[in-house]
C-alpha cells in the first residue's frame, strides 16, 4: 500500500513551497489584484524558470516529461498561495488538449513555447452567463475558419493561442487557433477574482486548425475537464488548507472575553469541520491523482468525486475563514478575500458543482448498468 | 502511488485468507452479523469455539508480543486482516475490548504472573472481559467519576455505579477505574483496578436500547472487595493507567456499520417518484452525489492511514475523521432513503421492507454511534486540539478538590 507521493515529489513540493513563498508572496499577489495587470509576469518566467510549465510535456517537445503526479504537487502549491498566473488555462487546460488530441505538428509548434513560459494557452468554451449547451454552441468553423463569441474565457486576454470548441459540418470539434491571427478581437472581462483574467474573444473568420477528430468535440471535451478536474482539485485542496491555516493562526491570537477565541468550541468545531472537509477533498483528490496518472478507468468517476468534493471544500474553508476572522475578515487589507475570490473561481472554471454532481450520479449509473446489465429491483 | 501489498503483507494476506475460507463462512447478505443470526448467549457460545480456532492459528491477537501468543505485528496487519474478515459471517464485540484494551493494559502494570494467568485464556476466548469506566455522571469526562474505592487492610472496598458497560452480562473478568480520594482534584484522586466479574457485590442489568438491541449494561457494586494486589498502577494513578487503556481504544473501537452509499444508490434505482426511478430526479441526484464524496473521502483517507501504517508511521487523531463522518452520514441515508421509500418507509417489517429494513434499523442504531466512543463534540475537540493544536477549553475543574465540584441536580 503506498498511498502517498513519493520523496521525490515531496522534495518538489518543498521546492516549489520555497519558490512560491518568495516570488508569490501576499504582497506579489496584491500587486495583481490591485492594479489592471492580468498576471504577474515575473511570477510567470520563474515558473517556466523552474520548469513547472513544461512538466508533463515530453521532453521530446522541450518539456520536463515528468507525470501528471509532480503536476499534482505543483498545483496544491500554487492553490496555497493564491498564485496569479495563467497556469491553469495554459497547463492543464491547453497543454493537456494538445496531450489528448494534438497533431505532431501542433505539438512541435506551441510545447516549447509553452515549456519556455513563451506562450499562454486558454479553452475557449463558455458563450455566455449559464452552462454551455455543448451541441448548440454559437461559435461555428467553416473552411478553416472560426467566427463567433467565447466568454468567459479564462486568460483568454493574455493568451497567444486558444483551443476553441465550435461547431462545424461533423457536429462539435475542437480547433486550434493562434490569436495573433487575423479577425480576433478580445477584450478583459471584470472578475470576481482580479488576481486573475478573464476575456471575451470574438472570432471573425478567424484561421483554425482541427485539434482531434472531426466531431470528437464533445468526448474531447470531457476527457479535458476530467484531467483538469483533478490538476484544479489540488489547488483548491492547497487554497483551503492555507485558509484552515489562516483561520487557526487568526483564532489563536485573537483574545475575546479574556481568552483566544480558538479555546472556544464554537470556534474549536468550526475549524475542525474546515478541517474534515480539507482532509475528505485531499483524500478524493489522492484518487483521482491516481487514475490520472495510470490512466485508470476509474479516472471518470474519480475525477469528479474529486471535484465536487474540493470545489465545495474550498468555498466552505474559504467562508468560514472570513468568519473566523469577524470585522477584519471582510476588510480588503486581509488577505481572507483573496482564498474567498479564488474559491468561487476555482468552482466555476470548468462548470458549476450541481452539474459535477449530475455528472457523478451518471458515470455511477453507467458503471453500474455496467456491471449488471439485467439487475431487477430487490 | 500504487494499492499492491509489500512482499510480507501480501504472504499474511495469503494465510489469512486460507485460514477464513477454512474456518469461517461467508456472510448470507451484507448486513449479516453474527448477533442476526445466533442470539445472545449461543452467539457467544459460538464465538468462544471460533476464537479458540483463531488463537490457535495465531490470528488472534496480531500485535500482542510473541511470548503472549501475538504475532508482534504493526497495525497494518490488523487492517489486513479486518478486510479479508469483512466477507465472512465472523464474531465481532466479544473479544475486542479484553484482548485490545484490558490485557494489553495488564501487559504495561500488572505482575508477570499476573499476565500469566489473564493473557493466554483471554486470547482463546475462554475469558471475556469488559470495561467498567463510563458512569451516568461521566461520559465524555471520564475523570468525573464518582465510584468509591475505600481502603480496608490488603482490600479495596468499592461502592457506585457503572453504564454503557458492553458485555458485563457475560464477561468473566473486568477492569475498573474509581475514586480512592474525593479531597484531590478530580484527575489526582483515581485508582485503578482489575477484577473477577463473578466477585459478590456486582449486580448487573442490562440496557435496552432505541433500536431494541441490548448491547450495553449498568453495573452496580455494593461493598465489593478487591485484593490490593490486584490494582493496577500506584493509588491515585488511575487516570494515568485509563489513558494507556483509552489509547488502545482508538485502535479497537468499531467504525459506524450500515447501509452506506452503495444501498441507498441501489434503492434510489429501483423504488419509483414521479413514475420514473427516483435517481432520474435531480434532487436526489445531488443529495446521492454528496453521500458519494463523503464515503470515498473516508474511505480513501483510511488508505493513506494504511500508507502511514504501512511504513510502520503512527497515523495521528486525523484517523478520528472517519467516523465522526460515518456516524452522522449513516444517520442522514437510513433517513434520506426512508424518505425514498415514500409512506413506505413508516414499516420496519423485515419481509416488507426494501433490504430488510436495513434503513430502519440504521435509523434506530446510528443516533447510538454518534455518541458511543467518543461523541461527534469530543471528536472535534481532538481534532481542534490534537490535529490542529487548539488551545484546551477553559477548565473551572482542574484545581478544585473533586468534592467540592458542582454536579447535575437529580
Amino acid at each position: 500500500m503506498n498511498f502517498d507521493f513519493s520523496p521525490d515529489q515531496k522534495a518538489l513540493r518543498d521546492q516549489a513551497r520555497k519558490f512560491l513563498g518568495e516570488h508569490a508572496s501576499s504582497t506579489r499577489v496584491r500587486r495583481i489584484l490591485d492594479t489592471d495587470a492580468p498576471y504577474d509576469t515575473l511570477l510567470w518566467q520563474g515558473m517556466a524558470e523552474m520548469g513547472w510549465t513544461g512538466t508533463a510535456i515530453p521532453e521530446s517537445y522541450g518539456g520536463a516529461g515528468f507525470g501528471h503526479l509532480e503536476l499534482c504537487v505543483l498545483a496544491e502549491e500554487m492553490g496555497r498561495c493564491v498564485a496569479p498566473a495563467p497556469f491553469a488555462s495554459t497547463v492543464y487546460l491547453a497543454t493537456e488538449a494538445l496531450l489528448l488530441a494534438g497533431s505532431e505538428a501542433q505539438k512541435r509548434r506551441w510545447f516549447p513555447r509553452v515549456a519556455a513560459g513563451e506562450a499562454i494557452g486558454c479553452f475557449a468554451l463558455a458563450e455566455g452567463p449559464e452552462a454551455p449547451a455543448i451541441e448548440s454552441l454559437g461559435t461555428m468553423a467553416q473552411g478553416g475558419a472560426l467566427t463567433g463569441t467565447k466568454a468567459p474565457v479564462l486568460d483568454g486576454d493574455v493568451a497567444n493561442f486558444a483551443v476553441v470548441a465550435a461547431r462545424d459540418g461533423d457536429g462539435v470539434s475542437l480547433y486550434l487557433a493562434d490569436l495573433s491571427a487575423t479577425g480576433v478581437t478580445r477584450a478583459a472581462l471584470k472578475t470576481v477574482d482580479p488576481t486573475r483574467s478573464v476575456a471575451r474573444i470574438t472570432f471573425t473568420s478567424t484561421p483554425a486548425e482541427p485539434l482531434g477528430e472531426p466531431g470528437a468535440g464533445a468526448a474531447l471535451i470531457e476527457r479535458l475537464f476530467d484531467r483538469a478536474a483533478v490538476l484544479v482539485a489540488f489547488e483548491q485542496v492547497g487554497g483551503g488548507q492555507a485558509a484552515l491555516e489562516m483561520a487557526r493562526d487568526y483564532a489563536m491570537g485573537r483574545f475575546a472575553f479574556g481568552r483566544p477565541i480558538a479555546s472556544f468550541q464554537a470556534i474549536k468545531h468550526k475549524l475542525a469541520d474546515m478541517y474534515v472537509a480539507v482532509e475528505l477533498a485531499r483524500s478524493n483528490a489522492y484518487y483521482g491523482a491516481w487514475a490520472l496518472s495510470t490512466d485508470a478507468p476509474e479516472l471518470p468517476v474519480a475525477a469528479a468525486a474529486a471535484r465536487v468534493s474540493a470545489s465545495e471544500a474550498y468555498f466552505h474553508a474559504a467562508k468560514e475563514n472570513i468568519q473566523t476572522h469577524g470585522g477584519m475578515g471582510f476588510t480588503w487589507e486581509f488577505d481572507c478575500h483573496l482564498h474567498y475570490r479564488r474559491a468561487k473561481l476555482l468552482g466555476l472554471l470548468l462548470g458549476g458543482v450541481p452539474r459535477w454532481k449530475d455528472l457523478l450520479i451518471a458515470r455511477l449509473e453507467a458503471r453500474a448498468d455496467a456491471a449488471a446489465p439485467a439487475a431487477s429491483p430487490a | 502511488m500504487d494499492f499492491s501489498d509489500t512482499h510480507e503483507e501480501a504472504a499474511f494476506r495469503a494465510e489469512a485468507k486460507a485460514f477464513l475460507a477454512s474456518s469461517a463462512e461467508p456472510k448470507g447478505g451484507t448486513f449479516e452479523t453474527w448477533q442476526s443470526r445466533f442470539p445472545d448467549y449461543e452467539g457467544l457460545a459460538r464465538a468462544k469455539d471460533f476464537q479458540k480456532k483463531k488463537a490457535e492459528a495465531g490470528f488472534a491477537a496480531l500485535s500482542w508480543p510473541k511470548e503472549w501468543g501475538g504475532r508482534g505485528l504493526s497495525p497494518i496487519y490488523q487492517v489486513i486482516y479486518a478486510q479479508e474478515e469483512t466477507r465472512y459471517l465472523v464474531p465481532r464485540g466479544y473479544f475486542e475490548i479484553g484482548l485490545g484494551m484490558c490485557i494489553p493494559t495488564l501487559f504495561t502494570y500488572a505482575t508477570e504472573e499476573q499476565k500469566r494467568r489473564y493473557a493466554p485464556p483471554a486470547l482463546r476466548g475462554e475469558e471475556v472481559w469488559c470495561q467498567l469506566f463510563s458512569e451516568p455522571g461521566a461520559g465524555s469526562d471520564l475523570a468525573g467519576l464518582r465510584t468509591r474505592a475505600v481502603r480496608d487492610g490488603d482490600h479495596w472496598v468499592i461502592n457506585g455505579q457503572k453504564i454503557w458497560t458492553s458485555g458485563a452480562h457475560w464477561a468473566d473478568m473486568a477492569i475498573l477505574v474509581t475514586r480512592s480520594d474525593p479531597k484531590v482534584p478530580k484527575h489526582k484522586g483515581l485508582t485503578f483496578f482489575f477484577l473477577s466479574m463473578k466477585s459478590p457485590g456486582i449486580e448487573t442489568r442490562r440496557i435496552k436500547q432505541i433500536s431494541g438491541q441490548s448491547h450495553f449494561n449498568e453495573v452496580y457494586f455494593t461493598d465489593l472487595r478487591i485484593p490490593d494486589s490486584q490494582r493496577l498502577g500506584a493509588v491515585g494513578q488511575g487516570w494515568g493507567v485509563a489513558i494507556t487503556t483509552l489509547m488502545n481504544e482508538r485502535l479497537t473501537s468499531g467504525d459506524y456499520r450500515g447501509p452506506d452509499f452503495d444501498e441507498i444508490f441501489s434503492l434510489a434505482r429501483t423504488v419509483r417518484l414521479d413514475g420514473d426511478p427516483a435517481i432520474r430526479n435531480s434532487a436526489v441526484r445531488e443529495r446521492l452525489a454528496d453521500f458519494y464524496v463523503k464515503s470515498q473521502g473516508v474511505r480513501w483517507s483510511r488508505f493513506r492511514t494504511m500508507t502511514a501504517l504501512s511504513r510502520g508511521e503512527t497515523p495521528g487523531p486525523e484517523n478520528s475523521i472517519g467516523k465522526l463522518v460515518n456516524a452522522a452520514k449513516g444517520q442522514d441515508i437510513a433517513s434520506y432513503a426512508m424518505d425514498l421509500m415514500d409512506m413506505g418507509g413508516m414499516v420496519m417489517d423485515h419481509d416488507w421492507a426494501p433490504m430488510r429494513a436495513a434503513f430502519q434499523e440504521a435509523l434506530l442504531s446510528s443516533p447510538g454511534s454518534r455518541i458511543a466512543a467518543g461523541t461527534d463534540e469530543i471528536l472535534r475537540n481532538i481534532i481542534a486540539e490534537r490535529v490542529l493544536g487548539l488551545p484546551g477549553d477553559v477548565r473551572v475543574d482542574r484545581e478544585l478538590p473533586f468534592e467540592d465540584l458542582p454536579t447535575s441536580k437529580r
